[in-house]
């Protein structure tokens, strides 16, 4: 896959999307955030060193899920009162994307959906709260406020900048696992469910001296 | 993308209470960690933040597998990097129970627990397992599988070493609940709001032993935990096979004997008891028994009110061998309130087990009191089945699951002595917070 290219508004560094629906990205050379407006490039801030985090997923991470391949381009970082943990951007070989996400090596795969009912707004979520996604029932299990610290790589929005961002955490009785997304006010709904390091059959991760 | 150069196995900073080397092993992911020089509980995030452990503790304390052990668990090379000592209190009892924690980089954390030397295999689950608590004794359901309610607790983390991907707080209390279903053991821990639940599977000490090439041999376990499974349920089961095999075979063998045995009548003749008359014995025409076997000599007499006995004897002519038997028979009826009534009956038999084939006569003796002529009859017949060894044999098949039965029940109320739920525990002290 080969997305569009160009030079970093910034720096004149060449700068190529893995993706084709890449909204931003990142500039390796000079750390730029990049958005892309139809063929212009514009570069709209700076990213911080993100923090050190011993994720063994990077940028070019390829594994699969149900069966469908995934390479990783793409990464947004949070801090919380109690850690932090890593959205990793994955482009599925049909082009459609989703997102790891790496708690402490806690792993799960969600994407984007409709929600088919309405979720609570953002003064409304509550833990215990449930919400029916589906045929199933899921239940508030953890509200999250968390720091944005960072992205990298290719998004499939603009995302920067942002300040603090409230995060409900849903489960269910299966692996099912959904996140409330409240960055921009409204809930944005992203479900998936719980895996296991060695069901996503990872290759090119980092590699930890005497591992 | 080309691999980054292989991160560091550890990353380091300095105690803030005395200066010495902290080494973080699970790098970025430990949220709490002990000096090794001191034992002070660090936070790698800020390390201004410095609680002491009393040094006491801290030398009379050595975990049983020391921190840095690397082990293959679950097929996967773990290391062992953290260490705590945690209690509940019972009835103004102190239990203690020992906790590590594993660490793989890519794969996570896994935990091993050891109470008294029953060790189990610990991971976190996310999904949330149905609770249910409409009966008094409420039950946790989990990937298709139900537990039972064990023990409801606090529990206090008395003492750390090592790293541990939570935050420690040392001395407060967190409520936790066990629900078994052995090996299995399902435990939450945390608020009613906010619940963290973790798995747990039995697992024998020489597992652990082997995995993380520990010296010696893992101590014999205390007493009976509460998801250890049960040594005697199997025997138990077995005996319950082996007792219904065993059973339907009985049955089969006593349903063949009652189709195929002869039931040959080999002599029948009628009398009349004669009242008055001198008590004389006589004796019969001879007959054959054509084969060993058993015999029943069976007798009808028409006594009304009345009672009739008979000493009898089967002689073999040949060698003289006589088996004695004796019967007596009796009937009585009439109407009491308008309900008609009796007692006893009007027929007998006398039965000998094993004689041998050949030529016999009876001698028979009747006695009966003074009164009315009372006619009878007596048959002799070969090979008539009896119902008593099987009885016997089952008798001693119902040993079979009683016993091994039996055992698997003493196991299980050891257990169960050990919960919230045991008859030798109060639980009021524990279950009032609920």
């Amino acid at each position: 896959m080969r997305g569009p290219a160009g030079r970093c508004p910034n720096c004149t560094s060449p700068i190529r999307f893995r993706w084709s629906s890449a909204v931003q990205t990142t500039c390796d050379a000079c750390r730029s955030v990049v958005v892309r407006h139809d063929v212009d490039l514009e570069t709209i801030g700076e990213v911080s060193d993100l923090p050190v985090d011993d994720s063994p997923i990077q940028i070019g991470t390829e594994g699969r899920y149900d069966g469908k391949s995934f390479t990783v381009i793409g990464r947004i970082a949070y801090e919380y009162e109690d850690g932090g943990w890593n959205e990793w951007h994955l482009v599925f070989a049909d082009g459609t994307s989703g997102w790891l996400s790496d708690a402490q090596l806690e792993y799960a795969v969600s994407m984007l959906v409709e929600p088919t009912s309405a979720p609570p707004a953002l003064d409304r979520v509550r833990l215990g709260q449930e919400y029916s996604w589906r045929d199933s029932t899921l239940t508030v299990s953890t509200l999250t406020t968390a720091r944005y610290k960072g992205v990298e790589g290719e998004l499939p929005f603009e995302y920067w900048g942002k300040d603090d961002v409230l995060f409900a955490d849903l489960r269910g009785h299966d692996a099912t696992f959904a996140t409330l997304d409240y960055s921009d006010g409204d809930p944005i709904l992203f479900v998936g469910r719980f895996v296991e390091y060695d069901d996503l059959a990872l290759r090119n991760v980092r590699s930890f001296d005497g591992w | 993308m080309v691999n980054a150069p292989g991160t560091p196995r550890t990353r380091g900073f300095n105690c803030a209470n005395c200066g010495g080397a902290v080494e973080l092993r699970a790098l970025a992911h430990t949220r709490s960690v002990t000096c090794t020089t001191c034992g002070s509980l660090l936070d790698p995030r800020d390390p201004n933040v410095v609680i002491l452990q009393e040094a006491a503790r801290r030398e009379s304390i050595t975990p049983t597998i020391p921190l840095g052990t690397r082990g293959t668990w679950h097929g996967q090379p773990y290391e062992v990097i953290g260490f705590q000592r945690r209690s509940i209190t019972v009835d103004g009892t102190q239990y203690s129970w020992d906790e590590y924690v594993l660490f793989n980089p890519f794969r996570g954390f896994r935990y091993l627990t050891d109470y008294q030397g029953h060790w189990n295999d610990v991971r976190t689950i996310r999904e949330l397992p149905v609770v249910d608590t409409r009966s008094n004794r409420p039950t946790a359901t989990h990937d298709n599988r139900k537990y039972t309610h064990f023990q409801h607790a606090q529990a206090t983390t008395d003492f750390v070493i090592g790293e541990f991907p939570w935050r420690v707080t040392l001395g407060d209390q967190v409520v936790t609940d066990d629900f078994v279903e052995p090996p299995y053991m399902l435990s939450s821990e945390g608020t009613e709001q906010e619940r963290t639940w973790s798995l747990g599977t039995y697992t024998p000490g020489e597992t652990i032993w082997k995995a993380f090439g520990l010296p010696g041999a893992p101590p014999e376990p205390v007493g009976v935990f509460a998801n250890q499974p049960n040594p005697y349920k199997k025997g138990a089961n077995a005996g319950c096979t082996a007792f219904f095999v065993l059973f339907g075979l009985l049955v089969a063998l006593f349903l063949l004997r009652m189709i195929t045995a002869d039931r040959e009548r080999v002599f029948s003749s009628s009398y009349t008891y004669q009242p008055g008359a001198p008590e004389a014995s006589f004796v019969t025409a001879p007959f054959t028994l054509s084969d060993d076997g058993t015999i029943s000599i069976e007798i009808d007499a028409n006594v009304s009110n009345n009672w009739l006995g008979f000493d009898v004897a089967l002689i073999n002519i040949g060698t003289g061998t006589a088996y004695n038997t004796d019967k007596e028979l009796e009937f009585y009826f009439g109407t009491e309130g308008g309900e008609s009534w009796t007692e006893g009956s009007r027929s007998g038999s006398m039965f000998l087990p094993s004689v041998p084939a050949g030529e016999y006569y009876l001698r028979v003796e009747p006695e009966g009191p003074a009164g009315i002529a009372t006619g009878y009859t007596l048959r002799v017949v070969r090979d008539v089945p009896s119902k008593l060894p099987y009885a016997i044999a089952l008798v001693c098949l119902l040993f079979l699951p009683f016993l091994t039965g039996w055992r698997s029940g003493w196991f299980e109320q050891k257990r169960q002595a050990e919960s919230d739920y045991g008859s030798s525990s109060s639980d009021d002290d524990d279950d009032d917070e609920d």
